[in-house]
This record gives C-alpha cells, sequence and structure tokens, in this order.
C-alpha cells in the first residue's frame, strides 16, 4: 500500500507547499510500513528535479508528461489522480491546502468516491483524529474521517521538511481513459510577480496598516522585507483604499498566512486581521498606540512611532547581517 | 442563463468563539449569524451583477440547513435572487452539502454555479469543488474577476504569488473570493421584495444524511504567554531575541 502525492509544479519548479506535504506523507508512511509515490502533472524537463523528490520523501514518482496537462484544471488533474489511484488500489491520497490543491482534493473526493478533510495541520492521533484549525484560526477542531478511502489536504507552513539523501525511482505513467479532448478550460494567460517571494510561502512577512498614513510611505516596508528577505503585506483597510494592490490583504477576507515571522507596523489587530495571522509562528507588532489590540497576540513589540521605529530596525537587521 | 449561488450561515466574524462543556459542539448561544462573507459580497453581488446584465437570466440561491438558515436565506433574497431554496439538513462535512445541492442541480438544472472559496467558521473550502465533481463539470477555483459574453466566461483566479486568466464555457462550477465584485446593502425595497419571494424547503437525498467525518472534540488555542515589549531606540535587541531566542532569522 502507498500513499499517493500530488506534487504540483509550475515551469519545472515544485511548489513549497508540495514538498511540505511529501514529507508529511513520509513521517506518515513510516508509521505504517507504507511508501510514498509523487504524482507529478505536465511537461518538465528536469528528470533530477523528479529523483529528487525522493530528498523529501518519496520512493517512486509517476510523471503524467502530457503537454496538455502543462495547465491546472481541477477536473483533468482529478480524472487522471482517480485513474492513478484506482489501478493502484490506493486508499490515501494528499496535497497541500494552497491554491490548486484546495480545488483539486475536493474535486477528486467525488470522483474517487472517497472522504475528504482539508486543512488539516497534525498527523493523526491514537484514535485516527486529525486536528484542523477552524473558524479561521481561532479555534481547533479533532476530526476523524470514518471512510476507507481519504483526500486530506495539509495547510502550508506546517511541517518544516528534513531532507534525506534518497533518490526517488521516476516512472513516466500514460492515462488511458482521460485524454486532451477532455480539457475544458484554456488557460490563456499567468502573471506573476517576479522575483517576489509568493505571500503564502513567504517564511517572514512585512506587513503595514493604517498607521503608516499613505501609500507614498511604504517605501520603508519594502525596504525592511527586502534586508531580511520577506514578502509584504498589509490590512484590508489599506488594500481597500488603493495603498497596495488586493492580493497583498492578509485576514479573515483576505489571504490567511503562516509566516515563521509576521511583523505588523501599524497595524491595529483587528479580530478579522487576527484571523488570517494567527497562524504564524512569531508575531511582532509595533505600534504607537500601547492599547493596540494586536499586543495581546504578540510575541514581541516595540510601542512607538513607525516612522522612527522601523528605519532603525532596518539599520539594526543590517548590522547583524553584515549588510552595510 | 440560469445561474444558482450557494448560501451558507456562519458566526459573525466577530462573534466570540466558545464551545459546549464536553467540547463537542459549538456554543452557538449570544451569537450573531452572518450570511458566509465570501457567498454574499463576491459570489452573490456578481451573480445579481450578471442577472442584470443578462436580464432573462433566471437567479436561484440555495443552502443547507435548518430552519434557523431562512432569515439568512431571506437577507440574500434582499440583494437579489428570484428564489431560494433551502435543503432540510443540519450538515457536519462537505459531502452532506455537496450531495444535498448536487440533487437539487441534476432535478431543476444550471449554468452556472457560483460558491463563496470558502465558509469563515468550518474553512472546508471543498463545496464548489465537491459539487463540480459529483456533476462532471469544470471547477475554476478562487476567482477574483468573472466576465461572461454570452458564450464564453473569462475567469481570473488567484495563483501562487500572481494571478491566471482562463477561459471555460458553461456549465460551469466557480468559487469566489475579493476581487469578484464590491458588497452591496440592500434596500428597503430589495428587503420588501425579498419576504414574498419563494423559498422551496427540499427533503436531504438518502445519500447526504449521513457524515463521513466525526468531531471529536474542539479547543481553543493556548493563550501567548504575553508580549515581550522592547523600548524604542534598542531594535538591535529586537533583532538579537528574533534571532537567538525565536530563530526565526
Amino acid at each position: 500500500m502507498a500513499i499517493f502525492v500530488f506534487a504540483d509544479q509550475h515551469q519545472g519548479t515544485f511548489k513549497k507547499a508540495s514538498l511540505e506535504t511529501l514529507f508529511y506523507a513520509s513521517q506518515l508512511a513510516s508509521s505504517r510500513q507504507q511508501e510514498v509515490v509523487a504524482v507529478v502533472m505536465g511537461e518538465m524537463n528536469q528528470p533530477q528535479a523528479l529523483a529528487d523528490l525522493g530528498k523529501y520523501g518519496a520512493r517512486r514518482v509517476l510523471h503524467v508528461d502530457a503537454a496538455w496537462l502543462n495547465d491546472f484544471d481541477a477536473r483533468l488533474y482529478a480524472l487522471v489522480f482517480k485513474e492513478i489511484l484506482t489501478q493502484y488500489k490506493a486508499e490515501l491520497c494528499l496535497m497541500p491546502h494552497d491554491f490548486n490543491g484546495r480545488a483539486l482534493a475536493p474535486y477528486l473526493a467525488a470522483q474517487w468516491q472517497a472522504g475528504l478533510l482539508t486543512g488539516i495541520v497534525s498527523l493523526p492521533d491514537d484514535k485516527g483524529c486529525y486536528q484542523k484549525q477552524v473558524f479561521s484560526g481561532k479555534a481547533t477542531a479533532w476530526i476523524k474521517l470514518q471512510t476507507e478511502r481519504q483526500v486530506l489536504t495539509l495547510l502550508p507552513n506546517t511541517f518544516t521538511p528534513q531532507l534525506g539523501n534518497s533518490q526517488a525511482q521516476v516512472e513516466r505513467w500514460q492515462p488511458t481513459q482521460v485524454n486532451a479532448q477532455q480539457k475544458r478550460i484554456q488557460v490563456k494567460e499567468v502573471q506573476t510577480t517576479q522575483g517576489r517571494v509568493p505571500l503564502t510561502e513567504a517564511s517572514i512577512i512585512v506587513s503595514g496598516g493604517r498607521g503608516l498614513k499613505g501609500p507614498e510611505n511604504w517605501g520603508m516596508i519594502e525596504q525592511l522585507a527586502e534586508v531580511l528577505g520577506a514578502a509584504t503585506a498589509c490590512s484590508r483597510p489599506v488594500a481597500d483604499a488603493g495603498w497596495r494592490p488586493h492580493h497583498e490583504h492578509v485576514g479573515q477576507t483576505g489571504l490567511t498566512v503562516r509566516p515563521n515571522l509576521y511583523i505588523a507596523i501599524g497595524i491595529s489587530g483587528a479580530i478579522q486581521h487576527l484571523a488570517g495571522v494567527n497562524g504564524s509562528k512569531y508575531i511582532v507588532v509595533i505600534n504607537k498606540d500601547p492599547e493596540a489590540p494586536f499586543f495581546q497576540a504578540a510575541d514581541y513589540g516595540i510601542v512607538g512611532d513607525a516612522f522612527e521605529v522601523v528605519p532603525r530596525l532596518i539599520e539594526a537587521v543590517k548590522k547583524y547581517k553584515g549588510i552595510s | 442563463m440560469k445561474i444558482l449561488v450557494c448560501i451558507s450561515k456562519t458566526a459573525d466574524t466577530t462573534a466570540k468563539i466558545a464551545f459546549t462543556p464536553d467540547q463537542k459542539s459549538f456554543l452557538e448561544t449570544g451569537v450573531q449569524f452572518i450570511i458566509n462573507p465570501y457567498d454574499e459580497w463576491y459570489a452573490l453581488v456578481r451573480a445579481v451583477e450578471l442577472k442584470e446584465q443578462y436580464p432573462d437570466t433566471v437567479l436561484h440561491l440555495i443552502t443547507v440547513g435548518g430552519a434557523d438558515a431562512e432569515p439568512i436565506l431571506r437577507k440574500a433574497l434582499a440583494i437579489g435572487g428570484d428564489a431560494a431554496f433551502r435543503v432540510d439538513l443540519q450538515p457536519i462535512s462537505i459531502e452532506q452539502v455537496a450531495l444535498s445541492i448536487a440533487a437539487h442541480v441534476k432535478q431543476e438544472g444550471y449554468d452556472l454555479i457560483f460558491t463563496g472559496k470558502e465558509t469563515i467558521d468550518y474553512n472546508g473550502s471543498g463545496v464548489g469543488g465537491y459539487l463540480a465533481g459529483l456533476l462532471d463539470w469544470p471547477f475554476i477555483s478562487l476567482a477574483t474577476r468573472f466576465d461572461y459574453n454570452g458564450q464564453t466566461a473569462t475567469v481570473e483566479r488567484e495563483i501562487e504569488g500572481g494571478r491566471e486568466i482562463c477561459e471555460a464555457s458553461l456549465p460551469l462550477v466557480v468559487s469566489c473570493q475579493k476581487g469578484m465584485a464590491e458588497q452591496r446593502i440592500p434596500n428597503m425595497r430589495g428587503i420588501m421584495a425579498a419576504r414574498t419571494k419563494p423559498l422551496q424547503v427540499l427533503a436531504a437525498p438518502p445519500e447526504a444524511q449521513q457524515p463521513v467525518i466525526s468531531i471529536d472534540h474542539f479547543a481553543l488555542p493556548p493563550k501567548k504567554s504575553g508580549v515581550h515589549l522592547i523600548e524604542p531606540g534598542n531594535e538591535e535587541e529586537l533583532v538579537r531575541l528574533l534571532h537567538e531566542e525565536a530563530k526565526v532569522i
């Protein structure tokens, strides 16, 4: 018996959350004497990158090397996956709870007639329950799936892979029941911000709020992010006012992030904002109002004027990193 | 065109989260319930806009829940929609909701189905995909824009660090998020009209009766031990703590 994992790649690069899921699957598999099989969709000309999935715990890689799978399509990917899982008589399939995983997992569960549990953050306990964040991170639920076949999605940035030195055995896998004619969605254009860490993959996030008074003051936020190798984010009022693009909005109705470090500058910490960031491992709050509710959710804080504190913090980070 | 928008009842974003003494269920006492924001602000409002653009569109709303979900459905009807359906079932899992809605879709027939990207209570984000999978329709998730020219839908969806623009014909299931539309406040005319719009109660299909999950218990996150405050001017100390104590830089 094997655990199947969706190893999502874009133009030859595996997504961080997929590698975390492979590692998670290998932890799960070792306690059950099972092996991990990574499934890769679409053309990819880096054989080494495929074999290197072994370092994250994959014993085997099934590469569905077809140009018509280059663009993500939840239905098409699910149909191919279902064929693989049926052929191998699999019972467990894992994928990251990221943009593509959140679409593929439920589609596959419906098609493959499997139980579905999304956004898990733990290995199963003695009762077979998985932990899952509910109420936008304000509580945790212990949930058990009653079905034999299961599709699970793992919340990104929950498990940090420890790299091994195995190489995976790579096989090309050809679907027989699914083909290019079944494609119903055409991807016309992909726009990505070049050279920036995607917010959902960032280990450090520097986020600004209304306290910064206007978009012209974001220079120091970007500078701090740059010296820390961080991504930038913002609160909802900032995105709504058009100071920053909507895709930077973190909070209950925006993105949920779980970085190792979240630095909130000039954000009061409304409950809706906290819901999007309370999975962060460490939170630093910089705010001139000592009563700002964000301080109650913070690990470290500076009560002070951001326009004085942030430039000094940039200098302190530069000094620590040895950047002059 | 016939559009179905899936509506869910959720606890208000500011609701205090608490559980029954046995930790088995969410404590609803004193909690205000709202239309799930993603369903309301993005899915429903965009569907209403499409109906304004194509006036012969039939717009239906559906929820899966008890009678206590009806005020939410009426509130949604005040924003727009011709009729609403409530599948009489208290679901606890994704597939119960999707199976209930799929049974209605197969009977009634639709061209386009909108859901919110997830509910803000159980954060499953699975109903749209599961429903599409049951119907074998194409599914586009996390849409930030949706345009329809009478034949083809052009949809923008969020991906890691960017966006993707894709095209599809109907039928189609789309899960919606911020960007799709702007929030609308129902006006008095809408609220009055919603009172008399048809709201039909449907029996849940047999396949949706039993959930495939069981919730063992809930817990609130452990309290933070308290913030460690650093004096302004001592930013180097903060950097040291982040490096040596938190080990995050």
